[in-house]
């Protein structure tokens, strides 16, 4: 069993409406413009699907579809099994209409917390988000002072 | 099941102490383990077991100097994280900068087209 985990959160602000960016998002012929090169998919919640990067791909999974603010999908498990929360990553995006603007937000998490008890969890979640960045931070200025170690 | 060298730095790097202990290190650049547990809410045991697991995952090396044993942070491997990591957020934001230039040319057209209709 592993622990691996890993979080990435990135926010962008659209000059047009939260409808569409919604279709941009979750539109699988839009989605090839931005994602992956074939897409085949049907946006309802447990649906099943694929998407194609060259001659490599996957299933995905639909998770989430609450027009126009989220939709989310987990890929990236191992072939023949069925996606869920340890064996894959869950990417969601969450749009928020603010006047003829929309803040859209993706977050790209594994988790693999299977033996972690629930009180624990949480506050690995709460540390995690602050902890992340500052450590990051740390790494990127480590590199910077010390290139190629 | 193989293991992916990724798993095991991955992790390494998930745990909260863990990381903890890491940022002293990478602020320190070199401590003993006494010295690392006394900046530290956790116990000098618990530090040692993570830096058993930071040691085997290669983010830190230790040398021994009389009869202490000091860790340090091992570039390399560090680095290979941090590409790691920046890799992926970058792929992020290159994608949503798509969705943007998309979701705004299609808002455009869909303008243009209502102006052209009313006029």
């Amino acid at each position: 069993m592993s622990t691996t985990e890993y979080r990435i959160e990135r926010e962008i602000v659209i000059d047009a409406p939260v409808e569409v960016v919604w279709r941009t998002v979750t539109e699988p012929d839009q989605i090839t413009q931005w994602f992956a090169d074939k897409v085949e998919l049907e946006v309802t919640p447990g649906a099943h699907g694929y998407m194609g990067f060259g001659d490599q791909g996957g299933p995905v999974v639909v998770e989430a579809v609450e027009p126009p603010n989220r939709f989310s999908f987990r890929w990236n498990h191992p072939a023949g099994d069925e996606p869920e929360a340890g064996n894959s990553l869950l990417v969601e995006f969450t749009l928020a209409g603010e006047g003829a603007q929309t803040r859209l937000r993706v977050v790209e998490s594994g988790l693999d917390l299977l033996a972690w008890p629930a009180a624990e969890k949480q506050r690995y979640g709460d540390e995690h988000n602050e902890g992340w960045g500052k450590f990051l931070d740390r790494l990127a200025t480590l590199v910077a002072e010390h290139p190629e170690g | 099941m193989t293991a992916d060298p990724d798993d095991e730095l991955w992790a390494a790097i998930a745990d909260p102490s863990r990381r903890r202990v890491l940022d002293l290190l990478v602020q320190r650049g070199e401590a003993s383990a006494s010295t690392l547990a006394g900046q530290v809410p956790f116990s000098r045991q618990a530090v040692s077991k993570h830096l058993v697991v930071l040691q085997q995952a290669g983010l830190i090396s230790r040398r021994k100097l009389g009869r202490e044993v000091l860790y340090h942070v091992d570039g390399p491997r560090l680095d290979q994280a941090t590409r790691a990591l920046a890799g992926v957020a970058r792929e992020w934001d290159q994608r949503l900068a798509t969705i943007k230039r998309l979701a705004e040319a299609a808002h455009e057209q869909a303008k243009t087209a209502t102006t052209e209709h009313g006029s």
